[in-house]
């Protein structure tokens, strides 16, 4: 039924003759009878019913290149978009060695043959613990919304308990992954925010607070981009009543912000995207979990762990799987939660990055975006009709910038900003109804004062 | 030259490269930089002056983290040697990772992928703006729809066991649509399904009851049978299964689960023998999914980032993780407006650059171009087999006289009985000639178990040259078994010593653990 006999370059052994061969080695006399097991009635009788194919690169190339034109890129325009997904410079070597052909097609080798992927991830998990202050970190899961949402359940497996407060800042889409993930036996208890400083409310944590509780999380810096600078407070309330402190933290901030175990945080997860990783559309997410080095959280962990020993030969580093039995791959249902193909490519791109980076690479970058942060800030608020929700409070790489004053929604503003080039904030509208017309806007080290001035100028034009 | 040069003997002269690299932290030179960050400009200096110096003192980071710190050359000099001590599809004739479909990822797709029309897009920006990334997901929905038979897909889940995960929250979310959740609190799976079935469903809050397979490796229709109630959920099982077994009466089991009320959901993790020739579809299914990084051949990244898809009938589709890909006829968009969906199972929409490369592997092959693809891995797979039976001391378990999909768990108890060579131990010989090799998954129900799944990408010399390998391995368990239990002998490192990493005091998942611990820093 083939169209025209093709020997297709993915696939050797279409050439007619080897087939033959391999079929006569067989002993089979069709194709067709290796598929005996598989019952007529659920054969398909047709063709698939798919596009003509492109079977030369250029054609294919000509055709997604097509494709891909339709869309405009945050480096064709000045972007402002974050709200969990963020513009970063990204260092050439971190896509140089994550397009290495020996990392990019390997898989789940052992560590002789894979010794390198065993050593560079053993090696991010190293570099995420000096960020992290902490001793344990996992091989990737898929991302922070996972790394958040395992967390809590790590929380209410060590604790023993079944419900978890969680800080109503949170961003909705995360919420959505807590509480789906969470089912059916963690119930999921919002704790407001102060509603001027967006600071988690302490009189409504203390109020809620029971001692079936497994954990109080919280973001820092927050969705909405404040630094919870209570988080001490929150941690001790936490430990008072026998539950876990959870932060969900963005690793870029930790060279000026305290890692979560200096203020009492048990368990600290997030998203490694920052950390040399394109946007991707979103394809460029990696989650981690951090805690201390201690049994009771270890064997919760459901991701892989790797960890590094001794070989028969003096001076040679070994790797391996630590506590492997408490994954699904070694005990199924039985394992804690499940485990599969994550993100270890951007574990090892985000290793690459650290160690470009350096300690004092992380102190200037958390400084240089809150600087900026800042800056910007204090140029929005000086627009009539626009006003910073929290203004009052310490932020990091997001504020978000409330519009109701100016009597546009952000649907109107963002459509009059694309039209200059620029992409405007995330509308918060939907998720936070409470904060009005507000957006979330992100500005990070690759802004320049004058990107940022030109939002300014432009949203000065907008609004008016 | 005096004389010819002489033939390559007939098994490769294999060394794996073996820099002795150091930890990254034993290269850190005081001072050195990797990379620069773009100043932040006198101007918002001298307006803002120090900024992170005015947080609270107990949120503010007092010492940097102590990361290495070394120059931009010596960073990638270390992590390219990292990279030449590792074996991927482009290195090593990758069939001995058994149910993971280690094929060719083609680099043109690569290729487009890495264009900043993908790589720097966001995925919040203004529809109009990402139209052709919109439209790349929303063909590659109708292309999977129409080799599954589905009806809707989401491309939300990061891989295959989370669109496994994404899978049995549906079939969660539709049971309490109709009110019967409390009631149907099982799932019933088979031990040669893949783990995540059992696992994910046990994570969102149900009972696992695991089938066994009839002594001919078949799953069992009594067992299920037994096993299926007025509680039973779904099905959740894996076709063909991990032992490259095609379940004949797969239609029975449908039957026997939905006579029951329950749903059925399909694995297709083991697709690639089966594509063009029979669907989750023909075959009664309610929900099933694919893992783009093995069948739709996108790479691995050593364990990530992958791309999953979740398919549904009509009646599934209202649970549909959000936002769905849609069209107008005009313009692609995004709806977010679902109210029964399950929500969330990630950030945004996918792994966006997969999804791509899937498309475009699809796209570079076609109808007859993937039916080629699943009729040559499975005539590779029964070379294989034919050509591994040869070698002493190896089985094919299950299933006897009978043909294999696109895979086969061998056992080597026979050999491991007459030798005392385990299965593990031939995997770390094998290193020694430039080949992975991978047991199974837990529990070795085949005793010392091998999978190994040729794929289309390997040519009849690879699949010889593969056999040669284990021929000699074998030969060697039986004449100099010390060979093969002290191996590897030409791979990076040699043996390691494992008895820490079950250890509480000793086990070092970081460096910092290690000096803690091990060196009492």
């Amino acid at each position: 039924m083939k169209e025209k006999g093709t020997i297709y370059p993915y696939i050797p052994n279409s050439v007619p003759a080897v087939k033959a061969e391999m079929l006569k080695a067989v002993g089979a006399a069709t194709i067709d009878e290796l598929y005996a097991d598989i019952p007529e009635n659920i054969r398909l009788k047709r063709s698939l019913n798919l596009p003509k194919p492109l079977l030369s690169e250029s054609e294919l190339a000509r055709h997604v290149e097509g494709l891909l034109e339709k869309n405009k890129s945050t480096r064709q325009n000045l972007s402002f978009l974050g709200a969990g997904c963020w513009q970063h410079q990204v260092p050439a070597i971190c896509d140089e060695i994550n397009s290495r052909g020996e990392f990019l097609t390997a898989y789940a080798g052992e560590p002789y043959e894979d010794h390198g992927r065993f050593q560079a991830l053993f090696e991010y998990e190293s570099m995420m613990g000096e960020l992290l202050n902490m001793d344990v970190v996992n091989v990737p899961n898929y991302d922070g919304f996972q790394a958040a949402a395992t967390a809590l359940r790590m929380a209410a497996r060590i604790t023993g308990r079944s419900r978890v407060l969680v800080a109503a800042s949170t961003g909705a889409d995360k919420l959505s992954m807590i509480r789906n993930y969470l089912k059916p036996d963690i119930h999921v208890e919002l704790v407001p925010y102060e509603p001027t400083l967006g600071l988690m409310d302490l009189a409504a944590l203390k109020t809620k607070i029971l001692e079936q509780d497994a954990a109080v999380f919280f973001e820092n810096p927050s969705y909405l981009g404040f630094i919870e600078t209570q988080a001490d407070r929150i941690a001790a309330i936490a430990h008072a009543h026998g539950a876990l402190c959870v932060v969900s933290v963005d690793p870029i901030s930790l060279g000026v912000i305290n890692p979560p175990v200096e203020y009492g945080g048990d368990i600290a997860c997030g998203d490694i995207q920052p950390l040399g990783i394109h946007m991707l559309y979103g394809g460029g997410h990696g989650g981690f979990i951090a805690t201390k080095d201690e049994q009771r959280f270890v064997m919760e962990y459901p991701s892989r762990l790797f960890g590094v020993a001794t070989t028969v030969v003096e001076g040679e580093y070994g790797f391996g799987d630590v506590a492997y039995e408490r994954t699904s791959f070694a005990s199924r249902e039985l394992g804690k939660e499940w485990v599969g193909t994550a993100a270890a490519l951007w574990g090892i791109s985000a290793g690459v990055y650290l160690a470009l980076m350096g300690p004092q690479g992380m102190v200037e970058i958390g400084e240089g975006i809150m600087q900026r942060v800042r800056y910007a800030m204090k140029k929005i608020v000086n627009i009539p009709g626009i006003k910073i929700p929290f203004e009052e409070t310490h932020h990091f790489k997001e504020f978000a910038v409330n519009f109701d004053s100016t009597g546009k929604p952000v649907a109107v503003i963002n459509q009059a900003l694309l039209a200059q080039g620029i992409f405007g904030g995330k509308d918060l509208s939907g998720e936070f109804p409470e904060l009005g017309q507000s957006a979330l806007f992100s500005i990070t080290e690759v802004h320049t004062q004058a990107d940022i001035d030109r939002l300014v100028a432009t949203l000065e034009e907008v609004v008016r | 030259m005096s004389k010819p040069i002489s033939k390559k003997p007939a098994l490769r002269r294999f060394h794996q490269a073996s820099w002795d690299e150091p930890i990254i932290f034993e290269l850190s030179q005081l001072g050195q930089r990797g990379v620069l960050i773009p100043e932040v400009g006198e101007n918002i200096r001298q307006e803002v002056g120090e900024v992170a110096a005015s947080l609270p003192d107990s949120i503010r980071r007092k010492t940097p983290p102590m990361l290495p710190e070394m120059s931009q050359l010596h960073v990638l000099r270390h992590f390219a040697r990292l990279s030449q001590e590792n074996l991927g599809v482009d290195l090593n004739i990758d069939v001995g990772q058994g149910t993971c479909t280690m094929k060719y990822s083609p680099k043109i797709n690569d290729q487009l992928a890495r264009s900043s029309k993908m790589a720097d897009l966001h995925p919040l920006q203004d529809e109009s703006t990402v139209q052709g990334i919109l439209e790349i997901m929303y063909r590659l929905e109708q292309m999977l729809k129409e080799i599954s038979g589905m009806e809707r897909f989401s491309l939300q889940p990061g891989a295959g066991s989370a669109a496994i995960y994404a899978n049995v929250a549906m079939i969660r979310a539709y049971h309490a649509a109709r009110e019967e959740s409390n009631q149907r609190d099982e799932v019933v799976t088979t031990i040669f399904s893949h783990p995540s079935n059992a696992a994910c469903a046990r994570t969102a809050g149900y009972k696992v009851i695991t089938l066994y397979p009839n002594e001919d490796g078949y799953p069992d229709p009594n067992a299920l049978k037994a096993a299926v109630t007025e509680r039973t959920a779904a099905l959740m099982i894996t076709n063909p299964e991990d032992t490259g077994i095609f379940n004949p009466k797969i239609e029975e089991f449908v039957r026997v689960v939905h006579d029951a009320g329950g749903l059925c959901c399909y694995d297709q993790a083991n697709a690639n023998g089966i594509l063009g020739i029979t669907r989750a579809r023909e075959a009664g299914f309610d929900l099933c999914h694919f893992n783009l990084h093995k069948t739709f051949s996108t790479p691995h990244g050593c364990g990530g980032p992958g791309a999953g898809a979740s398919g549904v009938t009509n009646d599934l589709t209202p649970f549909l993780p959000k936002p769905t890909v849609e069209f107008d006829g005009q313009k692609y968009y995004l709806d977010h407006e679902r109210p029964q969906s399950i929500g969330k199972i990630r950030p945004f929409y996918g792994v966006a650059q997969n999804l791509l490369k899937a498309y475009a592997w699809v796209m570079s092959l076609g109808a007859d171009g993937l039916r080629e693809v699943a009729e040559v891995a499975v005539l590779n797979n029964n070379y294989l087999l034919k050509k591994v039976l040869e070698i002493r001391g190896v089985s094919a378990p299950y299933a006897k006289g009978k043909r294999r999909i696109e895979q086969v768990r061998y056992s080597w108890e026979r050999l491991s009985n007459d030798t005392g060579v385990h299965s593990e131990e031939i995997g770390y010989r094998a290193a020694d000639f430039g080949i992975h090799y991978w047991t199974s998954h837990h529990p070795y129900v085949v005793p010392e178990p091998m999978t190994l799944e040729p794929s289309e990408s390997y040519s009849k010399a690879d699949l010889d040259e593969y056999v040669a390998i284990l021929k000699n391995i074998a030969e060697e368990a039986y004449s100099n078994p010390e060979i093969v239990k002290t191996a590897p002998h030409n791979s990076t490192v040699h043996q390691i010593e494992h008895e820490s990493f079950d250890n509480p005091d000793e086990w070092a998942v970081t460096w910092r653990a290690y000096l803690r611990k091990v060196l009492k820093k």
